[in-house]
């Protein structure tokens, strides 16, 4: 249990009986019970819990790419490919074979864990600059392979498939955006909480040892290729099941909405939060949703102020947080509030 | 018959785009080991300067050389300005800060001349001459300057003294500098003739494709596609493989056309220009990294 805990404490921290010991599950407790008498109060709207679960999914999808690149060190400039994949398995289950939508979620793990394993395959022997190219490639080109005319029957093309929300269950007295909210919060606890563990195993000091010298690691008996190949797969399972969420509380999937735009929007949540922490995935989430939503009304306040004669697009943040944020703080947001704090410590 | 002869051409034509923007890639990743991801973008900038330059009144041939001369100073000051404190950065933040670059050009591109689609007139006079049932007047004037370029590229790296200095900047920084050339100087020059070469490319395809934020995405596209199948460690190799693509691309969707007619299949066809970059891509990486005409790389350990 004592690697449940998200933060690594000290020896006191893991006493049996401290209360600190489950202060994160009791965050995850408390928060929603106050969020959903928010929302029966009126104080916390329905569109309200709709961000907060795109929020979530974005975090899931960045947790992905975290996984990969932050701590097996393969570059994917191509999530968004496997995003896809979970959204539309989602999506044609429910439409197509009335699935319910819980039901459909280890479907798109499952997909999306085979479609990144096998992508993963060739993946092995590319290093660095030349697998950004290729899942660059891949980044670029899913939205037309998904208007493929053989696969259009199941996919609907350009028209995309809307999805229907279900009803909260048990006559639970919720909307169906508070409903959503829950059961997207606690995927993404179970998922963090797999990761996690994942990264505290012998498995996931291999990952990291791949990640810091593949060849060494090789050395010492570990056997890079499955490594390799396998982590490619789990991460495109998390991305893939923030896909499936996306579809489903969003009700619509299309080929244009995953254009190479939402593999860069995941990339620079996982640069802004911290590519190699995992509380870094739950900041880059809620950066991507944020500039997502807000980022076209803030950059219009600012041409506005300073009477630009041209468009600031939300764009241009994105460019400005990648460049800045390497040379200001290459570990993210987390690595530097990490940092920040170990220095106030030792004041 | 014919049309095999038109699609071969006009392969040609597009072939030369390809060329030059994968020449450009290449130019960057020899000296600095970089693929600049961004350089499509910055093609697709250079292109609208050149647009807002003609829409101001200036002739295209004026306004070609400007947009190249500004193109070349823009790409020194990007390499002076971002890239020199990361020449020693990890991959990663290379690539993002990459990714970042890509972002701001396509968002100002947006932001200044709108995403509203762009018709710019051909430079080149319509004429007919032998053999233009095969090949229009503007594609022919593509290769024609395409070719140009290349040339005098050639010749500077080849016959001029600072052409020299960057080759050998390039190939061994050690000893280039030892020998008194600054590479670092050297590197920021590759980087905005490679700027330049893009900035032809782009004007070049913008009359063939209409202006827009995103017409470089495909092109980018087959530009990597180009440099990796000729070896993306060789300029001469990226240049061939550029045109290589271009033909490989329309005789795909002409062999799917015929496959279509014959037996009323559908496999292949415009509609997929993008996947079949992605899978020449992928194949060229993992079946045959060092590309046709590429130097393979054995690594020290």
């Amino acid at each position: 249990m004592a690697s449940t805990v998200l933060a690594s404490g000290t020896a006191a921290d893991r006493a049996p009986g401290s209360l600190r010991r489950y202060r994160w599950w009791l965050l995850l407790i408390v928060l929603p019970v106050l969020l959903i008498a928010g929302g029966k109060t009126g104080l916390v709207s329905d569109f309200q819990f709709l961000q907060l679960s795109l929020m979530i999914v974005y975090s899931i999808a960045v947790l992905g790419l975290i996984l990969l690149t932050g701590f097996n060190g393969q570059i994917s400039l191509g999530h968004g490919a496997f995003f896809a994949v979970g959204a539309y398995t989602a999506a044609i289950l429910i439409d197509q074979h009335d699935w319910p939508f819980w039901a459909t979620l280890p479907a798109a793990a499952l997909a999306c864990f085979v479609a990144g394993y096998l992508f993963g395959l060739p993946a092995l022997r590319l290093e660095g600059h030349y697998l950004a190219l290729a899942t660059f490639a891949l980044a670029v080109a899913v939205p037309q392979i998904l208007k493929y005319r053989h696969i259009e029957p199941v996919t609907k093309g350009v028209m995309g498939i809307n999805v229907f929300k279900s009803d909260p269950p048990f006559g639970l007295p919720l909307s169906n955006d508070q409903w959503m909210f829950l059961v997207v919060l606690a995927i993404a606890a179970l998922m963090f909480w797999i990761a996690r563990n994942l990264l505290d195993s012998r498995t996931g000091r291999a990952l990291i040892a791949i990640r810091d010298h593949p060849m060494a690691a090789g050395t010492m008996g570990v056997n890079v290729a499955h490594y390799k190949t396998v982590m490619f797969g789990i991460s495109a399972l998390y991305t893939g099941i923030a896909g499936a969420l996306h579809g489903i509380i969003f009700e619509f999937v299309s080929p244009d909405s995953f254009r190479f735009e939402l593999s860069i929007a995941i990339l620079v949540g996982a640069v802004v939060g911290g590519i190699a922490s995992l509380p870094g995935a739950v900041i880059g989430g809620i950066f991507v949703q944020v500039i997502e939503k807000y980022a076209d009304a803030l950059t219009k306040k600012i041409s506005a102020a300073v009477q630009l004669p041209l468009e600031l697009e939300p764009w241009l943040i994105y460019g400005i947080a990648l460049i800045a944020l390497m040379y200001a703080m290459p570990t993210g947001i987390a690595g530097g509030l990490a940092a920040l704090w170990r220095r106030l410590r030792r004041l | 018959m014919e049309q095999l002869i038109q699609q071969v051409a006009s392969g040609l034509a597009n072939g030369a785009i390809y060329a030059s923007l994968a020449l450009a890639l290449v130019m960057i990743f020899v000296s600095t080991n970089h693929i600049n991801f961004a350089q499509g973008e910055m093609a697709m900038f250079s292109a609208y300067l050149a647009w807002q330059l003609m829409e101001w009144g200036l002739n295209v041939w004026l306004a070609l050389p400007l947009v190249m001369a500004l193109s070349f100073a823009a790409g020194v000051a990007i390499e002076r300005s971002i890239l020199r404190p990361l020449h020693s950065a990890p991959v990663l933040a290379v690539v993002v800060v990459f990714i970042g670059l890509l972002t701001i050009f396509h968002a100002l591109a947006g932001g200044i001349w709108t995403h509203t689609i762009k018709a710019v007139p051909s430079p080149f006079p319509q004429v007919t001459f032998p053999g233009s049932a095969y090949i229009g007047s503007h594609q022919l004037g593509m290769i024609a300057i395409t070719i140009a370029v290349l040339l005098a590229l050639f010749a500077f790296f080849r016959f001029t003294p600072l052409g020299l200095a960057m080759r050998a900047a390039a190939q061994n920084p050690a000893s280039a500098r030892l020998a008194g050339i600054s590479v670092d100087w050297m590197l920021a020059l590759g980087w905005g003739l490679a700027a330049a070469v893009g900035a032809v490319a782009g004007c070049m395809v913008a009359p063939a494709v209409y202006l827009e934020p995103n017409m470089m995405a495909s092109i980018l596209l087959y530009g990597f596609a180009g440099a990796l199948v000729g070896g993306i460690s060789s300029p001469g190799g990226a240049v061939a493989g550029g045109f290589i693509v271009g033909v490989l691309e329309n005789l795909i969707a002409y062999l799917g056309n015929v496959i279509e007619r014959a037996t009323g299949v559908y496999i292949v066809g415009n509609g997929e220009k993008l996947t079949v970059a992605l899978v020449i891509v992928i194949a060229v990486l993992t079946l045959k990294p060092s590309g046709l005409f590429g130097r393979v790389t054995v690594q020290r350990v």
